[in-house]
């Protein structure tokens, strides 16, 4: 048994390594020096939490076959997943964390002597305050994570749930956690514990539920950043530094996450969170007018041919490339063009995809060097000097009608410059507008060629008349 | 009067979300989505608080109500704790740059 104080001073080291762990990916090059410090911390962390507890109990040999348990389960997801299914793995990893801060806070709130917490019915007021506290943001995370890996997963419809007095409900809600974790505190009384748990099940249910599949990436990085939250509240009443240095550390990662996203859609955070965007906006006598609209449409080897002419090209992927899991095709093509001495970069806007940095693991799983893949801010200007934009997969992120029509909801959303390109290659299944429900103004354009198909097939018929 | 350690733990956390703040912008955008599966690896370390809720329980009866509560949360973190590393690290081994293939 090691003495408290020494215990302490070990998380502390442990809380440093994730500090570092986080620092390594400023650049690829130290990120995976920097995860090996995060899997350091933890296991010094771990062995600590051992050695604090002391005696050797047969009870260890059950937390180590339970660890090894779950460590299979674990390694086994992460060496089968596909990466096109990164933002729902992402989503169900939330969800366990704010599961396993539930259940430590009812063992917590169980058995309070193991925790020096005080007695049954008699917590420190303090711990009480910071375990309700744990346990209900632990459990909006959780069911709000769980709502959200079934609609990434598709068991679920992405469309926006919406009903009348939905918010009024939430609020109401909102309000009870708080007055519930007043009487706890007052009473001590099971019943109030258990129905407040519930609540916040609930919460996290009706939170996500109005929230439609292009905002994924702004839920994502909320929820991260909730079973961030969830950690520090158990952190405070375990009175443990690893703990309140990680949860405060992956709490703000989530929210700057948040923020980067709904910046990047100029929407606020509070638009979103209240959900229901892209419902019923496009409006019918809108569409009508657009339909008579000529558009001109073109196979692959009216593409190839367009893409053997060009000097420079930029590829714009989206959502829709990880769908039809075009990107190994995709990199195929590129490596063709680039024996023809063509210069390929990729422009990729910030929400492109279900998650943050979506698209950029899947251009990386195709092995794209990933200095040929740029951001919105670095690529923008390049638009009007290249030839070809090859539009794979995305949408509303290009639609320029974002500069010019403060009526449109997507006004003031940061946009690819795309239609600036000499011409523009689209490929699309149709012409339905994108997920803001806004018809997008590029496809009517003269200098735009549209391929209606799936993208994977398109990409892979490019190919064949590149030869 | 003495300091509660209440305290010094909140100044710990509040210095946290300084150092989160600073360091999550040096993150490269491109690699967002490392960052969050490493993000939910670390957070992970709530084990801590399942490992000592499971080891509570007496030797006559290992399984209490709340020693099982913090087996079942063993097993949840650790399916996060090695599942969130594991990933990252297939995710990291990936990003190479030009010529080095």
């Amino acid at each position: 048994m090691i003495s408290a104080n020494l215990t302490a001073l070990f998380y502390l080291i442990s809380g440093i390594l994730f500090i570092l762990a986080l620092r390594g990916l400023s650049s690829p090059d130290t990120s995976r020096q920097g995860n090996y410090f995060g899997i350091a911390g933890m296991i010094i962390a771990i062995v600590v939490t051992f050695l604090s507890v002391g005696s050797f109990s047969i009870s260890l040999i059950y937390v180590i076959i339970f660890l090894m348990i779950g460590g299979a389960i674990g390694a086994f997801i992460a060496f089968k997943i596909p990466m096109t299914a990164m933002p729902e793995l992402v989503a169900g990893f939330h969800s366990l964390v704010g599961l396993a801060a539930v259940f430590v806070a009812i063992a917590a709130y169980l058995n309070p002597e193991a925790f020096n917490l005080g007695n049954i019915g008699n917590i420190k007021l303090a711990s009480l305050i910071e375990m309700s506290i744990g346990a209900a943001v632990g459990a909006i995370t959780f069911s709000g994570s769980i709502i959200a890996f079934l609609k990434l997963r598709g068991i679920m419809s992405g469309s926006p749930i919406t009903f009348s007095g939905q918010h009024f409900l939430n609020l109401i809600l909102g309000i009870a956690i708080f007055i519930l974790i007043f009487y706890l505190c007052k009473t001590q009384s099971n019943n109030i514990f258990w129905t407040l748990i519930a609540v916040s099940f609930l919460v996290g249910v009706l939170l996500i539920v109005p929230i439609g599949g292009a905002d994924m990436p702004v839920v994502i990085s909320m929820l991260n950043s909730y079973s961030g939250w969830a950690a520090a509240g158990i952190g405070f009443t375990l009175e443990n530094t690893a703990l309140i240095i990680t949860g405060a550390l992956v709490g703000s990662s989530g929210a700057i996450l948040s923020y980067i996203m709904c910046k990047a859609m100029n929407r606020s955070f509070v638009s979103v969170i209240l959900g229901g965007f892209g419902a019923d906006n496009s409006s019918d006598d809108l569409k009508e007018k657009k339909d008579q609209k000529p558009v001109k449409s073109g196979n692959a080897e009216d593409a190839a041919f367009l893409m053997k002419n060009a000097s420079s090209i930029i590829i714009v992927p989206g959502y829709g490339m990880a769908v039809a899991q075009a990107q190994h095709a995709l990199r195929e093509m590129v490596d063709k063009l680039k024996k023809n001495d063509i210069k390929v970069k990729y422009a990729i806007h910030p929400v492109a995809g279900r998650m943050p940095g979506h698209m950029n693991v899947l251009l990386a799983e195709a092995n794209v060097p990933y200095d040929e893949v740029f951001e919105l801010e670095d690529i923008n200007n390049d638009f009007a000097n290249s030839d070809v934009a090859f539009v794979i997969g995305a949408n509303d992120v290009t639609n320029p009608i974002a500069k010019t029509d403060p009526k449109s909801p997507i006004f003031g959303m940061p946009v690819l410059d795309v239609e600036k390109c000499k011409s523009v290659l689209f490929i699309k299944r149709s012409l339905s507008p994108g997920y803001a429900g806004v018809d997008n103004e590029l496809f009517y354009r003269d200098n735009t060629l549209m391929l209606f198909a799936d993208a994977k097939k398109m990409t892979e018929d490019i190919v064949k008349n590149l030869d | 009067m003495e300091i509660d350690p209440f305290i010094f733990r909140l100044s710990i956390f509040i210095l946290s979300i300084f150092i989160g703040y600073y360091v999550v912008w040096s993150v490269t955008p491109s690699l967002h989505t490392p960052l969050m599966s490493v993000t939910n690896a670390i957070s992970s370390v709530i084990i801590v608080g399942a490992i000592i809720a499971a080891l509570a329980g007496s030797s006559e009866n290992i399984f209490s109500t709340s020693s099982t509560f913090g087996f079942i949360a063993i097993i949840l973190a650790a399916v996060n704790i090695f599942g969130g590393f594991l990933v990252t690290q297939r995710m990291l081994q990936m990003y190479k740059k030009k010529g080095k293939k």
